[in-house]
């Protein structure tokens, strides 16, 4: 297997893009990406999308991608994994690389989420849970995350203001980067004075409908210097999924999906947790920030929401996590979101972050859920 | 939010009408919804139970966006059950104001409306839990 590396990265700003369809926004993405890597051509693209046919009426993105960015008749396909089709379309990209078969390859997530009304985007998020047993019940992914949440704040004397630390780190971070939703810091009172939206999960919990385009263009690591001077490797991958029903799971307050794809991630790059100085979580909910932090190993069962309401969060902090504002306030477009957080990864790891910049960082270490935890990928990233 | 073919729905009947599941002839596992492979062992030797609707409450929430088809239902509770025979259900709660919800609340399965489609359209029917009714002998 040949070792891959990222030598292009490219987005648009998280929005609500009123004026710009889902082609126009894949493809600025992909191209910005291709024009910093220097390349006018691609072997292959994979597309990271969640719901396309459900928001915006439109399958085969692959082709329509390829087509309208001018990528003449290359192989081109969607990956659909949930809210992580990102971050699995990054790992199918790695793939084809590593296995010798493309050279170069290119990684477009995106999602178009603003033309649906808001409780029909809400019902097309839920057909991500097992349909026919949690929507059919009225379930929504909001509603899902909330009943973990109370079981969690129950069994480990979690409150809702230590949640509400996640929402102002992220707010804060997010405040720093030009391609965030939100750029406005918040404090933990504007967090906890939020309405409920399935209690006790509150509107300051959740990340909103948005629309985004991220891309990363891939290459074998020892040409990756034909290209760019800071090539970042992606030295592991890890995917897995768990029961798609929330009841079903052995353990309601572990993400099995999470532990055993970090495990791959961490024996391919051969790291652990201790040598990660860089951590993008997929805070959809705060909830799951808390458990991320525990399941990809870094702190203990229970401690997850702690860590974060005594500041060790921060950039600057013992576990950075969502350095970039994550998906509270860069934004959650979907299956975008995964591509979003390889490409803060790798501005990280350039020393590209600005004034979020995590001090001389070498390996950061990308999460990202579909489901209420049905289908985790893990993605490290190294600096060479 | 237009209705599918009927069948969509009749298929489920024996699990939304009256909580059938699977229970696995190697391991005893029970599973809800059935299961073709037990999900514990690994065995294909599945045969039907009846479970018998009774249950905990082990978390809850009230939902106040919710998606599409629900407007009108809105604000609903909705819960983990977890029944006597072992799984856990996700169903709504019913019969019930939101102060009385705790954990450990002992309910059990009726059926109930889950939603309609418009005026002309099918109804949906489904399971919901309610608390245990006390008699005078409990
Ligand atoms: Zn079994």
């Amino acid at each position: 297997m040949r070792k891959v590396a990222i030598i292009g990265v490219g987005a648009i700003p998280v929005g609500e893009h009123w004026g710009t369809s889902l082609r126009d926004m894949a493809v600025e993405a992909l191209l910005n990406a291709m024009d910093d890597a220097g390349v006018d051509k691609v072997d292959s693209l994979y597309v990271g999308n969640m719901a396309s046919g459900s928001f915006v009426e439109q399958e085969n993105l692959g082709t329509l991608i390829a087509d309208f960015a001018g990528l003449g008749h290359i192989p081109a396909v969607k990956i659909e994994a949930a809210c992580a089709s990102g971050g699995a379309a990054v790992q199918e990209g790695f793939k084809a690389v590593a296995s010798g078969l493309d050279d170069i390859v290119a990684v477009v997530g995106v999602e178009k989420m603003t033309d649906a009304w808001p409780t029909d985007a809400t019902r097309y998020l839920a057909y991500a849970s097992d349909a026919e047993y949690e929507l059919f019940n009225g379930a929504s992914f909001v509603a899902l995350n909330a009943l973990v949440m109370r079981l969690y704040m129950k069994e480990f004397g979690a409150t809702e203001e230590d949640f509400a630390h996640f929402a102002v780190n992220a707010h804060k971070n997010g405040a720093n980067n030009p391609y965030a939703m939100f750029k406005k810091v918040i404090k933990v009172e504007t967090a906890l004075r939020s309405p409920y939206i399935a209690d006790p999960l509150k509107l300051f919990d959740a990340s909103s409908v948005c629309d985004g385009a991220a891309a990363v263009i891939l290459a074998p690591l020892d040409k990756a210097k034909e290209f760019t001077d800071t090539p970042i490797e992606i030295a592991g991958i890890g995917r897995a999924v768990d029961t798609i029903n929330l009841a079903n799971r052995r353990e309601l307050l572990r993400l099995r999906a999470t532990i055993e794809a970090s495990r791959r991630a961490y024996k391919m790059a051969g790291v652990e947790p201790k040598d990660i100085d860089v951590i993008e979580v997929h805070d959809a909910f705060t909830i799951m920030a808390a458990m991320a932090l525990e399941d990809l190993g870094f702190v203990p069962k229970g401690q997850g929401a702690k860590v974060a309401s005594e500041g060790q969060i921060a950039v600057d902090g013992d576990y950075p996590i969502q350095t970039m504002g994550g998906l509270k306030a860069r934004g959650h477009p979907v299956g975008a979101t995964g591509v979003y957080q390889t490409v803060e990864a790798v501005w990280q790891l350039r020393i590209d972050a600005g004034k979020n910049q995590v001090p001389d960082p070498e390996i950061a270490l990308t999460q990202n859920i579909g489901g209420t935890g049905s289908n985790i990928t893990v993605n490290i990233l190294r600096r060479v | 939010m237009p209705a599918m073919q009927v069948s969509r729905y009749w298929r489920h009947f024996k699990e939304k009408y009256r909580l059938a599941g699977t229970k696995c002839k190697k391991c005893g596992k029970i599973h809800f919804p059935p299961r073709q492979v037990c999900n514990e062992c690994g065995s294909r030797e599945m045969e039907e139970i009846q479970l018998s609707g009774k249950g905990k409450v082990v978390s809850w929430t009230i939902v106040r966006n919710p998606p599409s088809g629900f407007e009108y239902y809105k604000p609903y509770p909705l819960a983990l059950v977890e029944l006597e025979e072992g799984p856990i259900v996700l169903a709504q709660l019913t019969d019930v104001s939101e102060d009385e919800i705790d954990f450990g609340m002992e309910v059990e399965m009726v059926t109930r409306r889950i939603r309609e489609f418009s005026e002309d359209g099918i109804i949906l029917y489904g399971y919901k839990f309610r608390p245990v009714l006390k008699t005078s002998k409990d």
